[in-house]
């Protein structure tokens, strides 16, 4: 099958590549661009482990295709904090221990700083269900809930 | 034992060292290795739930431009020289073999028939189809209460009853009977005043851990093949792989990668070895990853239960008799967790009469795996409602009634030993003085309680901390760190030899840089491989003095060690550990200490669990409006993540008791293969989790840890179900309270 060519902007940077017309997002990010901070848990738009932003916008980038990155903007987790200084929500994760094994935590990192942009002071009712997309099976949330409202009061604080 | 040591490093919230990797999305799981000139393999998998498998034709597919290998059971090299062994437990070899690609039946629907590798996933998938099977269908057995039945269709031919008086002549589904007792049931129910007996359904259920099984292997002719795979126990990978193609352990190198969540799923093999066969055949490396939908129909869930329970007690609250019969349903292949099941059923009780029996069966549904306390959450569920009954009967408390037969020090278990120092009584009274037990309810809301009890086991566990020439160390360990224990390791390590937690690095290495440790289970790392990190810097601390030693030209016994500085207490002397690492070449080398074990005296561990619910009257639905769980650590080394064990036990118990279950259809064909109708908790169903951290130190241990994993999903269902039942008015037994299941009850009484 003939693949298409695809520029798209990836956390900032111009990216090109070449992909089968029913090839996700996701397999493209994980399996083109070695970008595997995107995980997969079900490949269904079940779990949010996928989560990316497209053009601003949460989805989950396994029900997105390769495809429909053509002149959009993705961000991953691999674009928030990095080496020198992470994110403040990647620090609140670490503080409130609100990972265990950690597959979920880029999704729900991806997720809360969509939150958070849409809704800078959320109750804890909201951030629950802007999360309920974000399955995590370790944490039993508490914690995770915990570092979001932290999160979003800090990052109140440094506005 | 150390009741009054001040501990400078254990009990802080450090942050945990693989944290970094985790936030960023740099760690790798199972699925982010590739490797150059890699393909990808895929299952083919039943249609049918039960059926022969007539013949096999893979021509079709071999033939595919973009295929390069094709395994069936019969690449097996043990196959071709009269097939495996079958053999007894858990371990069973011939069993393992059939369930991973199925011989001549499938036996349940999703069963691994033949795999298939190809240039690329989608061409591996397509080519699927391309494999012709001539199946005779066969009508299926899903209900362990059928599969016992004389009548029932029998999946294996070769399946005698085990643990009877007299060894049966004919095949069933029985697989093994079992017994405990103690004292005399009879007279125990002779003394009772009140006798309460009910039957009690548990459903099948998944651990759901989010990341799918995954594996990326290369196989080397001549050199080291290589595995990297999602997995608790990696040397359990590599001992059962190598038995499955023949192959000697040194020639296998297992890696483990970071594990996305396991909660016992990932204790066995599905697609290692016949993503190796696969590697052989093609010549070329490579790399399998699970479907949720594969998850689901073809890993290994948690098994179903019908269970009985029948409590005698006098009317003042003394419990005389207590007696189970339970039924596990162990999928396709025997080796249910019935054993564990009857050990811990009654345990959290001090009672003089006792007998258990349970039944060990198998069904056409996916060979069960571990899941978290693997067969006590289904048991003491039944045991729990019973008690709770019993309270409401005898108008006690519940909290009261659990205090006035819990087991404590010198309680005589029904397995076997006597207890040593446990913390139930703790529990309970932490439960009674909470504000939670306080707290007024709500129209519509109710509440329940229960208690759960675990081994946790010990076990081998290696480990070597290698000493850097600028005094930092890396802790070497074998025990894929599925929830945190990395930070454990380091400030146990920290303790240990006095260093700061930020110049210690652990690292899980695979199979060729570590000696043997048994897989992460069983609540077992922070306990035994904690007490090998022990060793291992106990090893370092002497190697240390001796260094100091021989610099101070005086003899060890007069060189101290406090704080990471070696003292000469023959003079004014000092120095560092740095000091000594850094000089390490001019006494004889670098330093690097070990500690393999084999850890003894695992402490029994007890839970406590509140739970408050609302139903909805009018849709059956329940809403969890404030939990508390309670639980004994011994000793907990890194609070957040204890206390993330007990949040996070509790809310899978919370899900089992409330929504999740495997829905089956009349053919043996699960309905809900997906998180969007298999419903585990979401962050909109839940409220905070309260934790009481209970601390009675287990006296086999140096700072008195209890494993710590897997106690906390044993009280909920009963605790969520009891809450429900308070809520509604009528009496649950039947998993999950799902709304239809509730609705109905409440409409039944209306």
């Amino acid at each position: 099958m003939t693949k298409t060519h695809v520029t798209t902007t990836i956390n900032g940077e111009v990216t090109e590549f070449l992909c089968e017309p029913g090839a996700t997002l996701l397999a493209v990010l994980r399996n083109e661009l070695q970008l595997t901070g995107t995980k997969e848990g079900c490949g269904t738009g079940d779990c949010g482990a996928c989560s990316v932003t497209l053009n601003g916008r949460l989805v989950c980038s396994c029900l997105v295709l390769g495809v429909e990155a053509e002149g959009a903007e993705i961000g991953t987790v691999e674009g928030i904090g990095g080496i020198d200084k992470l994110h403040i929500i990647q620090e609140k994760f670490l503080e409130h221990a609100a990972l265990q094994c950690g597959i979920c935590t880029p999704g729900l990192i991806v997720s809360t700083k969509a939150l958070l942009a849409e809704n800078p002071e959320p109750t804890e009712k909201e951030a629950r269900y802007y999360l309920a997309g974000n399955l995590c099976r370790c944490t039993g949330y508490d914690k995770i809930i915990r570092a979001v409202m932290d999160s979003a009061e800090a990052m109140r604080g440094d506005a | 034992m150390s009741e009054a040591r001040e501990y400078k490093y254990i009990g802080r919230r450090t942050i945990r060292p693989d944290g970094f990797d985790k936030v960023t999305g740099r760690a790798n799981y199972g699925a982010d290795l590739s490797l150059p000139g890699m393909i990808w393999g895929k299952i083919l998998r039943s249609p049918y739930a039960h059926a022969v498998i007539k013949s096999i034709d893979s021509s079709k597919a071999e033939a595919h431009p973009d295929v390069m290998a094709v395994v069936t059971y019969q690449d097996y090299p043990a196959v071709s020289s009269g097939g495996f062994e079958p053999g007894d437990g858990p371990t069973d070899l011939c069993d393992l073999a059939r369930n991973i690609l199925a011989d001549d039946k499938a036996l349940y629907h999703g069963h691994a028939i033949a795999a298939i590798a190809a240039r690329t996933e989608a061409a591996a998938e397509e080519a699927l189809s391309l494999i012709d099977i001539d199946y005779e269908v066969l009508p299926p057995v899903m209900d362990v209460a059928d599969a016992m039945q004389p009548g029932s269709p029998v999946l294996h031919e070769d399946l005698f009853t085990k643990g009877l008086a007299e060894q049966p002549e004919k095949a069933s589904n029985i697989a093994t009977r079992m017994e405990l007792k103690k004292g005399d049931i009879e007279a125990g129910f002779a003394a009772a005043e009140v006798i309460i007996e009910r039957d009690f359904y548990t459903p099948t259920v998944h651990q759901g851990y989010i990341e799918p099984h995954a594996t990326t292997v290369r196989y080397d002719e001549d050199g080291q093949s290589m595995i990297w795979c999602s997995t608790q126990g990696h040397f359990d990978v590599r001992a059962s792989t190598a038995k499955l193609l023949s192959m000697d352990l040194g020639k296998l190198k297992v890696i483990a990668s970071e594990i996305g969540g396991g909660f016992g799923g990932k204790t066995t093999v599905y697609l290692e070895p016949v993503a190796l066969m696969l590697s052989k055949k093609s010549g070329r490396p490579v790399k399998m990853v699970m479907t949720r939908d594969e998850v689901f129909r073809a890993s290994g869930p948690g098994s179903a239960t019908r269970s009985t329970v029948k409590i005698g007690a006098k009317k003042d609250g003394t419990i005389t008799a207590m007696q189970a019969k339970l039924c596990f349903e162990a999928g396709a292949f025997k080796g249910s967790p019935m054993g564990p099941g009857c050990m811990t059923v009654f345990t959290p009780y001090d009672v003089e009469n006792i007998y258990i029996e349970g039944y060990d069966v198998v069904v056409n549904k996916p060979k069960v795996a571990a899941y978290r306390a693997p067969g006590a959450p289904q048991a003491e569920f039944a045991a729990e409602m019973v008690i709770n009954e019993l309270a409401d009967e005898l108008n006690i408390d519940p909290i009261e009634l659990r205090l006035q037969n819990a087991a404590k020090e010198g309680t005589q278990t029904v397995y076997g030993p006597k207890l040593k120092a446990v913390g139930l009584v703790e529990c309970l009274e932490a439960a009674k003085n909470s504000p939670h037990y306080k707290q007024a309810l709500a129209e519509n809301q109710g509440r329940g309680l229960a208690a759960g009890f675990w081994f946790n086991i010990g076990g081998q566990s290696s480990v070597i901390i290698n000493m850097n020439p600028d005094g930092t160390g890396t802790i070497v360990e074998g025990n894929p760190d599925i929830g945190g224990s990395r930070a454990s390791m380091q400030l146990m390590a920290a303790e240990e030899l006095g260093i700061d937690v930020s110049k210690l690095n652990p690292i899980v290495a695979d199979t060729e840089h570590v000696p043997y440790s048994a897989t992460t289970g069983g609540s077992r790392t922070t306990f035994a491989t904690g007490m090998a990190v022990i060793e291992a810097a106990q090893d370092v601390v002497r190697q240390m003095k001796e260094r100091a030693a021989a610099v101070w030209n005086v003899t060890v016994e007069q060189v101290d060690w406090s704080d990471g500085v070696a003292i000469n207490t023959a003079g004014e002397d000092r120095l560092t550990a740095a000091e000594i690492c850094q000089g390490a070449d001019r006494t004889g080398g670098q330093i690097s200490g070990r500690g393999n074990i084999n850890a003894r005296g695992a402490g029994p561990s007890f839970a406590v669990h509140l739970c408050d619910v609302e139903v909805d009257m009018e849709t059956g639905k329940t809403a969890v409006v404030r939990y508390t769980a309670i639980q004994d650590a011994g000793k907990a080394i890194h609070p957040g993540y204890v206390e993330g064990q007990y949040q996070g036990g509790a809310v899978q118990g919370i899900g089992w008791a409330l929504n999740e279950e495997y829905i089956y259809n009349e053919d043996g064909v699960m309905e809900n293969a997906g998180f969007l109708d298999y419903r585990i908790p979401l962050a909109s169903d839940l409220p905070m989790i309260d934790t009481i951290i209970v601390e009675v130190p287990n006296a086999f241990h140096p700072f008195g840890v209890r494993g710590v994993g897997e106690t906390g999903i044993v009280p909920p269902l009963a605790a969520v179900a009891t809450a429900v039942s308070d809520a509604i008015g009528v009496r649950m037994t039947n998993l999950p309270c799902s709304p239809p299941r509730v609705l109905k009850a409440i409409q039944d009484t209306a």
